[in-house]
């Protein structure tokens, strides 16, 4: 088995018009900028995909990454509980203009409802977001004396990653607090695809450090010294460049 | 006369006991760090994945892997654990936070406490305050007394969308520390140069009473 995929163009090029795609991370930490600016880039070449949904914690910072996504009109909707960053004139500017539709979601759900994709459960309670706005139309129930809001799970057709190391199996290592909602949306996703920052050979991750199973991963893409967000944006990066 | 908000940090990080799990709101609360008290060594829980994280690296040292929820650059301590989203809001909701410590636009004195949105202009955020709510055992709230225009923040009843219903235990204002008992305002300490009923018209339901009332005394900071 081989889930090595030669280059980033490969990686997404099977997604489709109007999918739903999970991406990683909690602000720069742990976004597959590179994975994110191919399917930008193919968009660009192609006028594909667009009227995607896109679930992630936040909404872009800057021109780069997750808000170059939004700026290419490639989204229709996002899934996410804090869509405000240092810079969020992007997604703030296609909010409030009406052609970027918004589920907030609180994190701590959102990350529940993910992993409840991936575990097969369709619906779990949770004390979060009871008697507010965010609670308006779920179900309420009370166990033990206490109210809980029904929260349903979160599943996606697509998972774009960044992970540290992995192996052709699709086994994972991530690098600190990068992990963060990587690990969930590999599993709820139908088809997850990776970058990492190098492939080793099966058996090179000690089985005990392995975060993601590879039975999560369909994909993985070696991408070297990955570029950081915050980097970019303290550069003053755009992406696409605008060419001179 | 009133607190700054570095000085109502120097009041809460004092109720904090040695080993606690805390968390601590983006923004003023994450002073609350600097000022542990001697000998006392809580351990700190960021929603995005590590417990027990430490001080700002210096600059130009940031590892853009290594953030707080807060997206600013911290540090690795002997100890330092990682996980992911869904074991850091079991860590939430699941009742294993000692403290949290969040900042308020309005709190009621049934514990209701409205921090996320000022109504429905503008752009909606949430992040995990709705979560953080629930399952720590204190919930306290650092706030200015007043708005900035002078109108009070705490309430009979909250106006703006909740965060959570019942759920603050403790209030560290810039005027007073004030506990939340069976839906009452009950005030444990005032600034010693502010009158009881200075401190009442400034608060838009009763302070009520238990005991003595203590002097807010902070250092100069």
């Amino acid at each position: 088995m081989d889930k090595t995929l030669p280059d980033l163009a490969a990686a997404v090029a099977g997604i489709p018009d109007g999918a739903t795609v999970m991406i990683g991370g909690f602000g720069g930490s742990g976004a597959p900028i590179e994975l994110i600016h191919a399917l930008i880039d193919r968009f660009l070449a192609t006028g594909h995909p667009r009227g995607l949904t896109v679930v992630n914690n936040n909404a872009g910072n800057g021109h780069v990454g997750l808000a170059a996504l939004i700026e290419a009109g490639m989204m229709a909707k996002l899934i996410c509980s804090f869509p405000r960053s240092a810079d969020p004139v992007v997604f703030t500017q296609m909010y409030l203009a009406g052609r970027l539709e918004l589920e907030l979601v609180p994190q701590g759900t959102l990350a529940e409802r993910i992993r409840a994709g991936g575990a097969g459960i369709p619906a779990f309670y949770t004390p979060t977001s009871y008697g507010t706005d965010l609670a308006i139309g779920k179900p309420v129930e009370v166990f033990d004396g206490r109210p809980y809001v029904q929260e349903r799970w979160l599943k996606a057709d697509f998972a774009l990653i960044k992970a540290h190391l992995g192996d052709p199996l699709g086994n994972l290592t991530y690098r600190m607090a990068a992990r963060n909602f990587n690990p969930l949306m590999c599993m709820a996703a139908a088809v997850t695809i990776v970058q990492v920052s190098r492939i080793v050979a099966a058996g090179e991750i000690d089985p005990e450090a392995v975060i993601t199973p590879g039975i999560f991963v369909q994909g993985v893409v070696e991408t070297p010294n990955p570029a950081q967000e915050e980097d970019l944006n303290r550069a003053g990066a755009v992406y696409p460049e605008v060419a001179a | 006369m009133k607190l700054s908000p570095t000085q109502m940090a120097w009041r809460a990080a004092q109720d904090i006991e040695d080993g606690a799990y805390v968390n601590l709101g983006i923004g003023f609360p994450e002073m609350v760090a600097k000022f542990q008290p001697l000998g006392r060594e809580a351990i700190f829980h960021t929603e995005n994945g590590i417990l027990g994280f430490g001080k700002a690296p210096d600059p130009g040292l940031e590892d853009w892997d290594l953030i707080n929820a807060g997206k600013k650059a911290v540090t690795l301590k002997p100890g330092t654990a990682f996980f992911h989203h869904a074991d850091s809001f079991a860590m939430v909701r699941g009742g294993h936070l000692d403290v949290a410590i969040l900042g308020a636009y309005e709190v009621a004195e049934t514990g209701d406490l409205a921090n996320w949105s000022t109504g429905p202009k503008g752009v909606p955020a949430v992040g995990g305050a709705m979560d953080l709510v629930h399952g720590a055992k204190r919930v306290a709230v650092m706030t200015d007394h007043v708005t900035k225009d002078g109108k009070p923040k705490l309430l009979q009843r909250c106006s703006l969308p909740l965060t959570g219903v019942a759920c603050v235990t403790r209030i560290y204002s810039s005027l007073a520390v004030i506990d939340i008992v069976g839906g009452r305002f009950v005030l444990r300490e005032k600034l010693a140069a502010l009158s009881l009923d200075a401190l009442q018209a400034m608060t838009a339901a009763t302070l009520h009473l238990e005991g003595t009332v203590a002097d807010l005394i902070v250092p100069e900071l």
